[in-house]
């Protein structure tokens, strides 16, 4: 019971306290998060349209694999990365491990299936209803997709969130390409990992409410955002 | 007058479909079919749900290739432009859907937004200017769908049972547009169940029976002396199928 | 409107997350260690003076023992601080280091419920309270990780001549801080450093029931990784700090490191 009190008192204080070493931590995983979001999102939504737009042999096989990857486990994802980003690796040379930019190339792996196989449904969805109506305009199929991908913003919107809840929510892959280097590669999850191992449970959980205020608050701007949209669209 | 004269000025290259059939799944949903669409004339497609009346009308617009005969456009393919049963209006405002079909044929920007009120304000649909597409009655989203095609300038404009949800206001309302198109110097295709409508409209008509065109004459041949007994029934207003 | 709204919120946010970036010197080296030394805090203790006097950075990776010596065998850490002196031994006789020195020590205590049910309070030896815990069939968290701290557990069931086995015996696969939470949770005894044990802050009903043996000794080494397995390594910054560990300077950092009042590391450099 006290735990949890503390919990939320920890949580207050650190955000009232504005700890500069905290705000490094909550800064490098927004960053790291978002930019493989982003780096997902500009691959993923390409890649969702051309699986709903064009039909080609293995297309379905394609389907399958990227639906079973949105269950991989972050801490596989990890693994493999840091295999191939590990001086004894094929990517060896760059030295990126235990960077930032490997953190970033791990989640991008663990979003891209989700925004991939999700637009995917959505715009195929969508491209359903508007295909007669567009070619009768005589609109090639790449001419079709920023037409659905913006009609479909809504949706999609959702699709990153999405993509965003399991960057920002997963420990595993981070914790072993990051190093978990204090300053450098610590994020509020492999913080949090930190305090639980060292039994300062409040100071986790208070973290850890910080980690899902912060989330809560990058959807709440969506969600705004989103909803005046669709206010004036229907 | 400006567009009239615009349109006319160039005669709407023929449409020749020669032979043109479509089997899908071992099932013929229409048989051979030969037919000229010539000049500025609107022929309405007739016959009872399931003649092959919306499939022969997507083959002729290109939406679907048959699976043996020919179409031609005999010299150029035309602008051509078509108005489905169910409109398909993309989820944005009524304005933004006709500056879509302008930003696809190619209409400079800066002149986009002044062409599609014009368009609004000349079928009476102005006060829907920034009302979302998706939420407008039926009525209001098919005059939405002509008028966006009015924007695109078709020589040739398709209509699949433009009318067979609506009430007879908006009836009239699309009755009148696609007599203003033909009078344009549209060439007109379009599909009813519809006798009345046929009665109104009609230079021409196309008899659809089974996958079969069983009669294509003038308007008024067909109403006072149909060939084939399945039309005489039609008209009589009977079931035929 | 709403176009231009999004691009801006997320030009925004990316924006942010730039300006907050941390800036990156090429003066760093990358310090394998385990999450005993980081878990205590010692790190934030004797790095700064260490920065300070050289201008270098040490980035730590905290694993377990075991993952450690991976790291530094496919050559992604610069230096490796650990615990398992045989371990170090094998590493230098395989070529994958050239240098491995004593640093420092503290020890291995005995962990367990205040109740202490198999009694090892009174035990003489590490070896007689390890046989008591056995005989009491009493719940006993192993690390289970091949770490330095599961492989001295090792040891010691060896010298009790007991093969721990059966439900009493948990091999929890985890470090020391989830080792000793789940402790913690089931009443069990466990295995851990001092420096784990002091400043671990979740100790529920656990106490401290036995300490002081000579076989608890638990002896930390620096290793200096050999450039010529490893040519891209930093290894002249990586020497800088293997020689600073061992000086004065960095012997005195360690032995002024305290956690609630107690020194938790004993410097033991033979220079």
């Amino acid at each position: 019971m006290t735990d949890d009190a503390n919990a939320f008192q920890t949580a207050l204080s650190l955000i009232l306290g504005l700890d500069p070493d905290l705000l490094g931590i909550v800064a490098l995983s927004l960053r790291v998060s978002l930019s493989a979001v982003l780096i997902a999102t500009l691959i993923g939504l390409p890649l969702g349209a051309a699986l709903a737009l064009w039909k080609f042999p293995g297309r379905g096989s394609l389907i399958v694999v990227l639906n079973a990857f949105m269950g991989l486990p972050p801490v596989v994802a990890g693994l493999t990365v840091y295999l191939l980003l590990s001086r004894a690796g094929p990517l060896g040379e760059l030295g990126l491990l235990f960077t930032p930019t490997a953190m970033v190339v791990a989640q991008v792996i663990l979003v891209l299936p989700i925004i991939a196989a999700l637009a995917r449904q959505q715009i195929e969805e969508l491209h359903g209803d508007y295909h007669e109506q567009l070619r009768s305009m005589g609109l090639s199929k790449q001419r079709m997709i920023p037409t659905l991908l913006w009609d479909a913003r809504f949706g999609l919107m959702t699709v990153i969130l999405a993509g965003f809840g399991r960057a920002s929510a997963e420990v595993g892959a981070v914790m072993i390409v990051g190093g978990n280097i204090e300053g450098v590669t610590r994020v509020m999850t492999t913080a949090i990992v930190l305090e639980t191992s060292k039994g300062d449970l409040p100071l986790a959980l208070g973290l850890g409410i910080l980690l899902l205020g912060l989330v809560a608050l990058v959807n709440a701007a969506a969600y705004l955002i989103g909803e005046s949209a669709r206010g004036r669209l229907g | 007058m400006n567009e009239m004269t615009r349109l006319a000025a160039t005669a709407i290259p023929t449409l020749s479909l020669q032979g043109v059939g479509f089997v899908h799944r071992g099932q013929t949903l229409l048989h051979p079919v030969d037919l000229r669409l010539e000049g500025c004339r609107r022929t309405l497609l007739m016959g009872p749900n399931g003649a092959g009346k919306s499939l022969l009308m997507r083959l002729a617009h290109g939406l679907l290739t048959p699976t043996q005969g020919q179409i031609r456009w005999e010299g150029r393919r035309p602008r051509q432009s078509m108005v489905f049963q169910r409109p398909v209006l993309l989820k944005r405002t009524a304005l933004a859907n006709l500056t879509y079909a302008l930003a696809v044929n190619g209409v400079p920007r800066a002149r986009r937004k002044s062409v599609a009120r014009e368009a609004l304000e000349r079928f009476g649909l102005a006060a829907l200017e920034k009302r979302p597409a998706r939420v407008l009655s039926g009525g209001e989203q098919q005059r939405l769908a002509l008028v966006r095609a009015w924007l695109t300038e078709p020589e040739m404009l398709f209509l699949d049972e433009p009318t067979s949800a609506l009430d007879p206001a908006a009836i009239k309302a699309v009755e009148d547009a696609v007599r203003d198109f033909h009078a344009r110097g549209t060439r007109i295709l379009m599909s009813t169940h519809d006798l009345y409508q046929a009665r109104r409209l009609a230079d021409d008509v196309v008899f659809l029976c089974g996958g079969r065109v069983l009669e294509y004459t003038s308007a008024a041949e067909f109403f006072t002396a149909p060939v084939t007994p399945q039309a005489r029934a039609f008209i009589r207003g009977e079931l035929v199928w | 409107m709403h176009k231009t709204g999004l691009i801006l919120a997320a030009a925004g946010l990316a924006g942010l997350s730039m300006a907050t970036q941390a800036q990156e010197g090429e003066r760093f080296i990358i310090l394998a260690s385990t999450t005993s030394t980081e878990n205590s805090g010692l790190f934030d203790a004797i790095l700064p003076p260490f920065t300070e006097a050289t201008d270098i950075e040490v980035r730590v990776v905290a694993v377990g023992t075991g993952q450690a010596f991976e790291i530094a065998r496919r050559g992604d850490a610069d230096s490796l601080l650990v615990h398992d002196t045989e371990g170090e031994k094998r590493f230098v006789d395989a070529g994958y280091a050239t240098e491995r020195a004593d640093v420092m020590y503290n020890d291995f205590v005995v962990i367990g419920p205040g109740e202490d049910p198999a009694n090892i309070g009174d035990a003489d030896t590490v070896a007689d309270a390890f046989g008591r815990i056995a005989e009491a069939v009493a719940p006993f968290a192993s690390r289970g990780d091949d770490s330095g701290t599961h492989r001295a557990e090792q040891r010691l069931w060896e010298a009790a001549g007991v093969a721990p086995d059966g439900g009493w015996y948990r091999e929890l696969g985890s470090g020391m801080g989830p080792t000793l939470n789940t402790a913690a949770g089931m009443d069990a005894y466990v295995l851990a450093d001092r420096a784990s044990w002091v400043a671990f802050e979740n100790p529920q009903a656990l106490e401290l029931l036995f300490e002081g043996d000579e076989a608890l000794f638990n002896q930390y080494g620096s290793l200096l990784l050999s450039a010529e397995r490893h040519p891209h390594l930093k290894h002249d910054l990586a020497e800088q700090w293997h020689q600073w560990l061992l000086s004065h300077d960095g012997q005195q950092a360690i032995a002024d490191f305290e956690v609630k009042g107690q020194q938790l590391f004993f410097p033991n450099a033979t220079k």
